[in-house]
């Protein structure tokens, strides 16, 4: 035990002495909670629209002053031919075009089927599917009131849809991006700077020095993980700070449930970093390992893109992924307020990980080689 | 009569298909400076590893302190210090912390680590300067430094891997009288360098050549079976048998 504490009272003064390094802990979440909660923003809202109206009649007026007056579209100039309008999207000036055709009023009013041309930009295929969806949600409503006013008999059947957006009623975007974010801070500080820490030790020989000396295998690793430990739920701690001043992020559920949970994960990801940095010998070897899986781990992890969408075998694949789990448990206790009744079976398997890759960890260091 | 600390039987170690060390044998009494000489790559420090329990002989026995290497290398650490041809204190530490920390590695309660680490700093000089940062010092203050912390222990074997390679003939010459002081205070001292001059002033000297021991014998006995001036001389005509 008092060998333990001193290899802890070591590692503490050792990273509290470096000053780079200490500084880029606390400046790294502060950057990246400010920069990239607002910059990597989802919302469908100012898609440019380019409109060719042939019409010119009161009802593809009513068509532009919907359009103008909806949240989502940012209406430019009118051009006078479809060849114009194309012309915009190849120059990217702008995302969508609506072509309303000549008759179109007339059309509609002899009760033939009128239509519009919606010609979207599909190189952001979200993009370009999300606008589809508004703009055609628009023009039907409007030949519908188009309709009711003309017949002023309401024979047509009138289902109304409601939709009521559950855990996030704003559909806030930065609340679905900032605990992906700080999954991602405590990743780096658990994967990167413990791997870096161990690899770094054996270059500068002092490594071997901790290896001719009587100290035991467990003693060693629990001096090299806890301090990493503690860092990265200060991490986790000064993220939810930071994400309840500047976006007054909710916190529905559970401080307890989200701590011992990142915990878990932490002794996880700390297990894999020793592994990893037992089989390495240079820093660029660990970095560059780190940096693979952490791309896999964060690109798979349901961050960016919904686990959802992902092919079968893709989330097959995430059962072995200890992002995803972190994923699902910082977004329902913090937007749902899942509890640990609800979070149980991600539990037991970051604890299945954690006790996993702590043991391979601790079996492939050697003090003998 | 003399119990060896260090006893070698018929020690190989091999990587892939070279062998390193091929068939050594031999005893080191204690409290004796037992030199380890050979040109770069003959396989010292490879046996010096194997003795120290950091690596795994192929074949052969080894009993360091009384313990053997292959079965209980974790017993042998507690009695060694090892001193690696890197340096090896953590330089972003002070002198005391370095101190401090491998007092408590190897189980020294305070108070007596407070009283051999004062007593030793007091001895090189230095103790005023017990919290710079041990980065900070000249390559010569580090490798006595070094010194003092692997011997902070008592161990009864210091195993030192070219302690003076890289340092000035005064400084060589201050830490021979180290080791010589710790040789006093009944500290089996192995040493391994590539000076000559330093051959002399061990009890015994082994000469590797080639992953086997030509010669082993003391510094006087050697130079006369060799018809030999110096251990310089000494030393080339055993590495360099057909070298005119």
């Amino acid at each position: 035990m008092r060998t333990i504490l001193f290899l802890l009272q070591k590692e503490f003064l050792q990273i509290f002495r470096n000053k780079v390094m200490l500084r880029l802990m606390f400046v790294l979440p502060v950057v990246q909670l400010i920069v990239l909660v607002n910059a990597a923003n989802m919302d469908m809202k100012n898609i440019r629209i380019t409109i060719v109206d042939a019409d010119k009649s009161s009802m593809s007026q009513r068509l532009i002053q919907d359009l103008d007056a909806s949240p989502f579209f940012e209406v430019g100039v009118l051009v006078p031919t479809k060849a114009d309008a194309i012309d915009l999207i190849k120059r990217n000036k702008t995302d969508v075009v609506l072509y309303i055709p000549y008759m179109l009023q007339h059309d509609s009013q002899l009760s033939h089927k009128p239509s519009v041309q919606i010609i979207a930009d599909a190189v952001d295929a979200t993009r370009a599917q999300l606008a589809y969806g508004y703009l055609s949600g628009i023009v039907r409503r409007l030949s519908l009131q188009w309709q009711v006013a003309d017949v002023t008999m309401l024979q047509l059947s009138k289902i109304q849809v409601v939709s009521s957006f559950w855990f996030n009623p704003e559909l806030n975007f930065k609340y679905y991006m900032l605990p992906g974010i700080l999954v991602i801070l405590v990743t780096i500080i658990g994967l990167f700077l413990s791997s870096m820490n161990l690899v770094r030790e054996k270059e500068v020989g002092t490594a071997e020095q901790m290896n001719v000396t009587p100290v035991k295998k467990y003693q060693f690793i629990i001096g090299k993980l806890v301090p990493f430990l503690v860092i990265g739920i200060i991490e986790l701690a000064l993220g939810l700070i930071i994400g309840h001043l500047l976006y007054n992020i909710p916190f529905d559920g559970s401080i307890a449930v989200l701590f011992s949970f990142t915990t878990l994960y932490l002794l996880a990801i700390l297990g894999l970093g020793l592994l990893l940095s037992s089989r390495s010998e240079t820093q660029q070897q660990v970095m560059l390992l780190s940096y693979f899986f952490l791309l896999i781990f964060v690109m798979m992890s349901g961050v960016f893109t919904a686990v959802e969408n992902m092919p079968l075998w893709a989330q097959k694949l995430n059962y072995l992924n200890p992002l995803y789990y972190f994923m699902n448990v910082i977004r329902g206790v913090l937007l749902k307020g899942s509890g640990f009744m609800d979070l149980w079976p991600e539990f037991v398997s970051i604890s299945a990980y954690a006790i996993g890759s702590l043991s391979l960890a601790i079996w492939s260091y050697r003090k003998t080689s | 009569m003399n119990e060896p600390v260090i006893s070698v039987k018929n020690l190989v170690k091999r990587f892939g298909n070279f062998t390193a060390n091929d068939h050594l044998n031999f005893h080191v009494d204690k409290g004796e400076i037992f030199g380890f000489l050979g040109a770069n790559g003959a396989g010292k420090t490879t046996a010096m590893r194997i003795l120290s329990g950091l690596s795994k002989s192929t074949e052969g026995e080894v009993v360091v302190a009384g313990y053997n290497v292959n079965t209980h290398p974790e017993k042998v650490k507690q009695n060694i210090g090892y001193m690696s041809q890197k340096f090896s204190l953590f330089e972003d530490l002070t002198i005391w912390e370095n101190m401090r920390f491998f007092a408590a590695i190897y189980g020294l309660s305070t108070a007596v680590f407070k009283e051999r680490a004062q007593m030793l700093l007091n001895k090189l000089g230095i103790f005023h300067e017990k919290d710079r940062l041990v980065g900070e010092l000249s390559l010569g203050w580090k490798q006595k430094l070094a010194f003092s912390v692997a011997i902070l222990h008592r161990p009864s074997i210091v195993f030192l891997d070219e302690p003076t390679s890289g340092v000035d003939p005064i400084t060589r010459r201050q830490f021979w009288e180290m080791i010589y002081q710790a040789s006093a205070e009944g500290i089996t001292v192995f040493v391994t360098t590539h000076y000559m001059d330093e051959a002399e002033y061990c009890n015994r000297v082994t000469i590797m050549v080639d992953g086997r021991i030509e010669a082993l014998d003391t510094p006087a006995a050697l130079k006369k079976q060799f018809a030999a001036r110096n251990m310089n001389e000494v030393f080339l005509t055993l590495a360099r048998p057909n070298n005119q």
